[in-house]
């Protein structure tokens, strides 16, 4: 089935190659960063976590996301969604392998990065969050490649992939709950050290996944001839709707215990990323951005009317990818180190080769997209008797 | 053909599986089964339960007093100075009261020690957080209580500057070695991306010799084993009232403060 991505339109070439290029950019700024150091980046001593692992924790988000395709479709017999869980799964794989990258490309000694399995530590939850991730993108890939190419030859699916489709579902959800941990259980991080982390983790990913994945829909539709289908979008929405909405539940409930607890060490981080805190605060506007973006799709989405108008639901999409990676991929590393335990404010700014390195490595995850997308695409075009 | 073809990859597979799992099952096992490297204490060395330090701040009233203590860690540690803030390497140093025991400072706090340079380092912690999320046990405790550090193991996650309420972790965000005045060949430099922090100057205790800071303090530090309670240390806390930074955490600091 690989060979349906080596071919394509002039189109299809000129946007592999557009990404080839952007991903030649990042190298050089990585290979720059591999001989100088972590130094040309803005971290710091205080925020020695910055948008590389902000990224990396967006997108598990996006990649757990196929899980609100899957599930339906496999535990409730949802069939609409059969049309499409294998763009669930695919864009799950292109999205933990962004993941993998970024937590790469954040190792200040990457060459030594099979210390960790040589010296296993259980005790470290990076230690299981490799194994989860690793888990899920094996998980996605056997799933997606073994389920397309059954449709493909007219058959069922193996009996052996019944198992591990139900696993995957549960681990969809340990991906982004392990990645939480790694923040919520340090002393002294008054803004993770919260139990509705992964919680929170887990709305933002529901509405931001399924979100991109309609807009992905749209894209296929608009570029193939397999349609992704109407209910399909449709119900895609409803679940986007809930998910962004108790997202801001969720968000409003920190806030009211941070606040009504009056506990300084938790209010200094939110009074640092919606306020400014002893006159610095960089993030303010993006954080009322987020805000506005949410509350804006929130409005867009459960109102059927609005959702129910593709135009608008594709606003209503955006609005939603981009509050919650605002929100995610901005603040909630960042908001994390300021104030710095010392209580210290320095403040964090990626600087541009950390912004060319980040940006190869979506142009990396755009190119298994496509390609995954591509197979996929072309073999239902097929399969339907419309290539 | 094909079936033989299918069988090698299989075999292929599997022993590539194979390999890649023996390390991992290796640590799993028990550790009995190699034999570890001989090692010999020597006959002067240092040792103690858990080492620990109480600082008599009421003995240094200026940064000058200071001074002399951060200047000799910083010699005999090969740390080095940026220019750039962002890529400050910090074992000793100085804090005012409000950094070093936020959220702990009185409301109207003497001028003299709202203004007092407090001295500060890694707290060697009997429950460590740095050590509980490191992914390689590159940061690990030591039988006498000291947090030390594997320079040659630490692949550069950071987990540990994260994990650490104190702030007591640098990382080499570039190669620290042009920045170093003048290298001690008696102590290891560092390579660019790992982290480091105080070591309680494990490699003078080695060798029978207590902390150089300790060693400058004219008495201001006092260094000991927190588990003998005829130790030096003991008998300073028993008669002082001391306090330690953010107990509340409940990592247990070694490093105590009269105020």
């Amino acid at each position: 089935m690989l060979e349906k991505a080596l071919t394509g339109t002039k189109k299809y070439y000129g946007w592999m190659t557009a990404l080839l290029a952007v991903i030649g950019v990042g190298f050089a700024c990585y290979l720059w960063q591999f001989s100088f150091g972590l130094g040309i980046t803005g971290m710091s001593r205080d925020v020695s976590w910055g948008f590389y692992i902000a990224q990396f924790t967006f997108l598990v988000g996006v990649a757990a996301s196929a899980v609100m395709v899957v599930l339906p479709y496999y535990l409730h017999n949802y069939k609409a969604f059969g049309r499409i869980t294998i763009l669930g799964e695919f864009l799950a794989v292109a999205s933990v392998t962004m993941c993998i990258l970024f937590i790469f490309v954040d190792l200040g000694q990457p060459t030594r990065v099979v210390n960790v399995l040589l010296h296993p530590t259980p005790n470290s939850i990076l230690f299981w969050d490799m194994i989860v991730l690793n888990g899920y993108l094996l998980l996605n890939i056997v799933i997606g490649w073994k389920v397309l190419e059954a449709e493909r030859n007219n058959v069922a699916p193996a009996g052996w992939l019944k198992p591990l489709i139900y696993l995957s579902i549960p681990w969809a959800v340990s991906i982004h709950t392990v990645t939480a941990y790694l923040y919520c259980g340090l002393p002294g991080r008054g803004f993770w050290l919260t139990a509705i982390l992964a919680p929170r983790f887990l709305s933002s990913a529901f509405a931001a996944g399924p979100a991109f994945l309609i807009l992905l829909c749209m894209i296929v539709r608009k570029l193939s001839k397999f349609d992704p289908g109407k209910e399909q979008i449709q119900s895609l929405a409803k679940v986007v709707a809930y998910a962004i909405t108790v997202n801001v539940f969720f968000f409003l409930c920190e806030v009211f215990v941070v606040f009504y607890s009056n506990i300084p060490e938790h209010m200094d981080h939110l009074k640092y990323l919606f306020v400014g805190l002893h006159g610095h605060g960089v993030l303010v506007p993006w954080m009322w951005t987020s805000m506005i973006l949410m509350v804006v799709s929130i409005i867009l989405l459960v109102n059927p009317v609005t959702r129910k108008n593709e135009t608008v639901l594709v606003v209503a999409c955006i609005t939603v990818f981009v509050g919650t990676w605002i929100d995610k991929g901005l603040g909630m590393i960042s908001g994390g180190f300021v104030p710095n335990p010392l209580h210290h404010v320095n403040e964090y700014v990626p600087t541009l080769p950390e912004i060319l390195i980040a940006i190869a490595i979506w142009a990396i995850g755009f190119l298994v997209l496509t390609a995954l997308f591509k197979i996929a695409v072309t073999i239902k075009e097929e399969v339907a008797g419309l290539a | 053909m094909k079936s033989s073809r299918r069988r090698f990859l299989k075999i292929a597979g599997i022993s590539a599986l194979g390999l890649g799992a023996k390390p991992v099952l290796d640590v799993l096992a028990s550790s009995s089964e190699t034999a570890a490297p001989k090692t010999t204490k020597g006959d002067n060395v240092l040792s103690a339960k858990r080492w620990g330090m109480v600082i008599d701040t009421r003995k240094l009233q200026s940064e000058e007093d200071l001074e002399p203590m951060i200047e000799i860690c910083d010699k005999i540690h090969n740390i080095p100075k940026f220019e750039n803030k962002n890529h400050e390497i910090k074992w000793l140093w100085a804090e005012e009261f409000k950094h070093e025991f936020p959220m702990q400072e009185p409301d109207f706090l003497d001028d003299r020690l709202k203004h007092m340079s407090f001295l500060t380092l890694c707290n060697h912690c009997e429950k460590p957080p740095c050590v509980r999320v490191c992914p390689t046990k590159a940061t690990f405790k030591r039988e006498d209580g000291i947090v030390l550090m594997d320079f040659h193991r630490c692949i550069g996650c950071r987990f540990c500057m994260a994990a650490c309420p104190y702030g007591s972790r640098s990382f080499n965000f570039r190669d620290p070695r042009p920045f170093i005045k003048e290298t001690d060949p008696n102590f290891p430099t560092r390579t660019k991306g790992v982290v480091e922090k105080c070591n309680f100057c494990a490699e003078r205790l080695a060798v029978g010799k207590i902390p150089a800071c300790v060693e400058v303090s004219k008495g201001a530090l006092t260094f000991g084993d927190l588990d003998d309670p005829e130790s030096e240390v003991r008998k300073v806390l028993r008669s002082n009232y001391t306090i330690r930074r953010k107990p509340a955490l409940g990592t247990g600091p070694s490093v105590f403060y009269i105020v």
